[in-house]
């Protein structure tokens, strides 16, 4: 356990049994029949099998939305918190326990508009933690208004002509933010939502998915230009495999922002995979190394004696 | 009260000791008498001696109770003068007290190179009697307009220039960190207590605020800079990681409040803080640890507002907010501290409250407890100090349920296995005993009451509430938070005047603590004290609080709204001007 996990009283081993996604089973989800949020549930119980995780050590955190139900459909230590917020939240869990994989939930609304600054700062600070944003480009539980990604033209009832503020674009908007791993994909490409938030979940530092799921009550068919059985088409990114080869060359660099900037700028529906992913020390190491420093020069001293310190200095 | 001034006779100590003289013959203020001590030799060292206060409860003494010393022979030859608990004001520029001498209160004001500054250019240190002069009006609140003109048919008849610098002079003294001086003179007031054998430490009130925090568990912290607050986080974000803690400086109050319940949720005991402003963007989720039941220690030092207000000056109109400012029924605990001690001593009872009964609790301290220097009692550390490690131990085992009906909640912090497989949803949405959401209307009563009824829990376990002064009578004062000290002093003069005063001072503010209509039944009026506006019913915020929970019409209001903590007489004259003349109960 590490000095920033002293307070926490923690089980040493792990479950004896394999997490198996009965385990992981919580309350039966409130979604409309055909949401694409059940895909990115069925997805995210896949992950935590493959990665085997004691149970008690995975935190499932959201904010306010029909996707932000998702806590309670996960049986984990769960959050649902308010409107725009869980990853402030999510990072003070994170900042606790380096033991903690923390995985926080939410629509497009949640985490781009009144949770805009939210994602900046979490993003700039690198804490590590896992951020799915299940992006459907309208409110779904308020019913029907004009969210932050939803395309010009859109009409919902705050906008019954159509949309006219442009929208976000995530992948660019996170890059420039300073998000360490930056991913994409569609609900309805499982195999695929499964290996983005496997790889986000193993970053060491802050990863974000962003997966199209579609709204199938208030905007369906958003999502079928990236849907290959709907005649669309599910473009993946080619990364670099570091073989040397001419085709090599041309393929995406994850760690070259500009790379980035450049696929992210693709038009709709744009590309699938990786954007960005990159190295650069999280908040949780560099608060260890305030607390190393600090407690290098206080030579171990116990609390009791440090405050006894401190006061004695004010006689 | 004896004031001894203690320097050279060019200093012109004299000329401060007549204008005091005057100025007594002139009001009905508090300097009652002067007289002075002519120095055997000219030109060197002299000495003035002031008695001032209401002429009935002073009787003549020749030991001071105050000492001012301008020079080291000053200090030397009189401090033995200076009575054991006294306080001793000393010209830092040129005294050097005995450290290990603990017998007074010693406060160091650069006399010399305040008035160098405030008249400007060399050689007009001449001012430094004026400038001590206007400390004095500060410290015993005597009315500036008055003196100043003393002072201007003093030196009118000699030029314009030196008119101007007597009042820059006069202005510097006032001016000075006055509510370090008043507390010390406060601190001397009540020296005839018995004596303390523990060692004194000496700090502000943010300072004593983090420190208790600390001794209380917290080891995890956010929070977004605003002044007065930003001291407090400051010193935790230094602090902490000794401890091996941490303190976020969060992107806003929003995630400030985020971030600290984050910590909560993985079984810490967490603060956040701001002044007003910074409370109102955290109301929302304040309401949320409400409902899902979060220990939380949350610190509001007040400010004057609403809105950026007055941001440097001090007011007590956050109360309201404290109780009830969220959403939806959200009771929680509010405490406030009277003093620099017991700003220490509430972030203990605070953490113990919060952990106890699973809650957050406010601490509503202001900008003048933020700054004032005082000295207190060594606490007691291993006697108090709260280990953080046992704050989770033994969670989340039987038949664990998050929101028991029948039980305190106890919450299982993330990473703690919990006995039954069944992992909890900490949530915001009205829910069941398991946290499943759940609109069922006899649920949401049932949640409700218990919300409510384990904050008046707290109620029942606090001690009763002390009175100072007469123990029944004409008036009781009732005040909260750093109003404290004046109160206290009108409380002695009232009483001195044949006002029969009793004082209660309130750092339980929700739940109130049990007990005091009882208490409001002894006195013929209450009036409650407090730095804020009579709203438009004629009622300050406590005494609407007060009002509402013992409907006794004898509850007013004394308010105030400049900005500036209580003066003595402005209670003294308010209480009178409540009460019907003559009313002097035997
Ligand atoms: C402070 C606050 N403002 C507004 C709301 C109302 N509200 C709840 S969810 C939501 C938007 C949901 O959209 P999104 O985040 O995209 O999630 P979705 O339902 O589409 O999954 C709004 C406006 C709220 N709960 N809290
Ligand atoms: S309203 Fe839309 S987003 Fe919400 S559950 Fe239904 S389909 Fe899903
Ligand atoms: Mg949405």
């Amino acid at each position: 356990m590490s000095a920033t996990s002293a307070a926490i009283a923690s089980t040493p081993t792990a479950s004896p049994v394999p997490l198996s996604k009965k385990a992981l089973t919580g309350d039966h989800p409130t979604w409309c029949p055909g949401c694409g949020d059940f895909a990115v549930l069925a997805a995210y119980y896949r992950v935590l099998e493959k990665l085997q995780y004691p149970q008690e050590k995975i935190v499932t955190l959201a904010g306010i939305g029909c996707s932000s139900r998702f806590p309670y459909f996960v049986n984990t230590h769960g959050v649902h918190y308010i409107h725009g917020r869980s990853l402030p939240f999510a990072a003070g869990v994170s900042l606790s326990d380096d033991e903690l994989h923390v995985f926080a939930f939410g629509g497009d609304g949640d985490g781009f508009s009144i949770g805009g600054n939210h994602l900046v700062h979490t993003a700039r600070q690198n804490v590590r933690l896992t951020y799915v944003i299940m992006d459907n480009f309208v409110y779904g539980l308020t019913k029907k208004q004009t969210s932050p990604t939803s395309p010009v033209g859109f009409k919902t009832k705050t906008d019954p002509t159509g949309s006219v503020d442009q929208p976000v674009n995530p992948m660019r908007t996170l890059v420039n933010s300073g998000a360490t791993f930056v991913a994409r994909s569609h609900a309805t490409q499982v195999s695929h939502m499964i290996e983005m938030i496997e790889r986000a979940a193993r970053h060491d530092g802050f990863s974000v998915v962003e997966i199209l799921s579609e709204c199938v009550e208030f905007y369906p068919g958003a999502f079928d230009a990236g849907n290959p059985r709907k005649g669309g088409q599910f473009r993946l990114i080619e990364e670099k495999k570091g073989d040397g080869s001419p085709e090599d060359a041309l393929r995406h660099d994850p760690s070259d922002e500009l790379s980035a900037y450049r696929l992210a700028s693709q038009p709709w529906p744009g590309l699938f995979g990786v954007f960005y992913e990159a190295k650069r020390p999280t908040k949780n190491q560099l608060e260890v190394g305030l607390i190393s420093k600090a407690r290098e020069k206080t030579k171990g001293a116990s609390d009791l004696a440090l405050l006894q310190s401190s006061l004695a200095r004010m006689r | 009260m004896v004031i001894r001034l203690a320097g050279d006779s060019q200093d012109g100590i004299q000329t401060v000791g007549s204008f005091l003289a005057r100025f007594a013959g002139r009001s009905d203020q508090d300097v009652m008498t002067y007289m002075t001590i002519p120095s055997t030799i000219s030109g060197g060292p002299s000495i003035f001696q002031v008695r001032m206060g209401t002429g009935d409860i002073l009787t003549a003494g020749d030991h001071a109770d105050y000492l001012v010393a301008f020079y080291q022979h000053s200090y030397d030859s009189h401090i033995h003068s200076l009575k054991p608990g006294g306080v001793l004001l000393y010209d830092s520029d040129h005294v050097t007290p005995d450290p290990n001498d603990k017998r007074f209160t010693a406060i160091g004001v650069p006399i010399t190179s305040c008035t160098v500054e405030a008249v400007g250019g060399a050689g007009k240190e001449k001012g430094k009697n004026i400038f001590v002069l206007g400390l004095l009006a500060r410290i015993f609140e005597l009315d500036v307009e008055k003196l100043t003109a003393i002072v201007k048919e003093r030196f009118g008849s000699r030029s314009e220039d030196i008119v101007r610098n007597a009042l820059l002079a006069f202005d510097a003294g006032y001016a000075y960190s006055a509510e370090d001086l008043r507390d010390s003179l406060r601190r001397f007031d009540s020296a005839g207590q018995a004596p303390s054998s523990r060692p004194q430490v000496t700090m502000d009130g943010n300072t004593a605020i983090t420190y208790g925090l600390i001794a209380a568990g917290v080891r995890r912290g956010a929070g977004y800079p605003i002044t007065p607050w930003s001291t407090v986080m400051e010193l935790l974000r230094t602090e902490l990681p000794k401890y091996g803690g941490i303190f976020v400086q969060a992107e806003d109050e929003l995630a400030a409040i985020a971030y600290a319940l984050g910590f909560a949720h993985a079984g810490h005991l967490s603060v956040t803080g701001s002044s007003g402003p910074g409370l109102s963007l955290k109301a929302e989720a304040l309401g949320w640890a409400v409902m899902a039941e979060m220990p939380l220690i949350v610190v509001n030092v007040q400010r004057g507002g609403p809105s950026t207000g007055l941001p440097t000056n001090v007011e007590q109109s956050d109360l309201m907010q404290a109780i009830y400012g969220s959403h939806g029924d959200a009771p929680r605990v509010v405490l406030a501290p009277k003093n620099v001690e017991e700003c220490f001593h509430v972030a203990l009872e605070a953490g113990r409250i919060a952990r106890e009964f699973s809650t957050p609790v406010i601490i509503l301290t202001d900008q003048a407890l933020a700054t004032r220097i005082e000295a207190f009692d060594e606490p007691d550390l291993p006697a108090i100090i709260v280990d953080p490690k046992d704050l989770s131990a033994g969670r989340g085992q039987g038949d664990f349920k998050p929101y028991p009906l029948d039980r305190m909640t106890r919450h299982a912090p993330a990473g703690v296995r919990v006995a039954t497989g069944r992992y909890p949803t900490v949530t915001g949405l009205e829910h069941d005993e398991l946290g499943h959401p759940t609109a069922n209307p006899a649920l949401h009563a049932k949640m409700t009451a218990k919300r409510r009824e384990k904050i008046k829990a707290v109620a029942a376990a606090l001690p009763p509430t002390p009175v100072f002064g007469e123990p029944d009578g004409e008036v009781l004062l009732v005040g909260w938070g750093s109003t404290w000290g004046p109160i206290r002093e009108a409380v002695t003069l009232l009483n001195a005047g044949g006002i029969r005063t009793g004082q209660i001072h309130l750092r339980h503010l929700n739940p109130l603590p049990q007990g005091l209509e009882e208490i409001f039944g002894r006195y013929r009026a209450i009036l409650v004290v407090e730095m804020n506006d009579e709203g438009l019913y004629g009622l300050g915020q406590l005494a609407t609080v007060l009002r509402a929970r013992y409907a006794l019409p004898s509850i007013r209001s004394i308010t105030k709204t400049d900005g500036l903590t209580f003066k003595i007489s402005e209670i003294v004259s308010a209480v009178k001007s409540r009460i019907p003349s003559g009313a002097k109960t035997a």
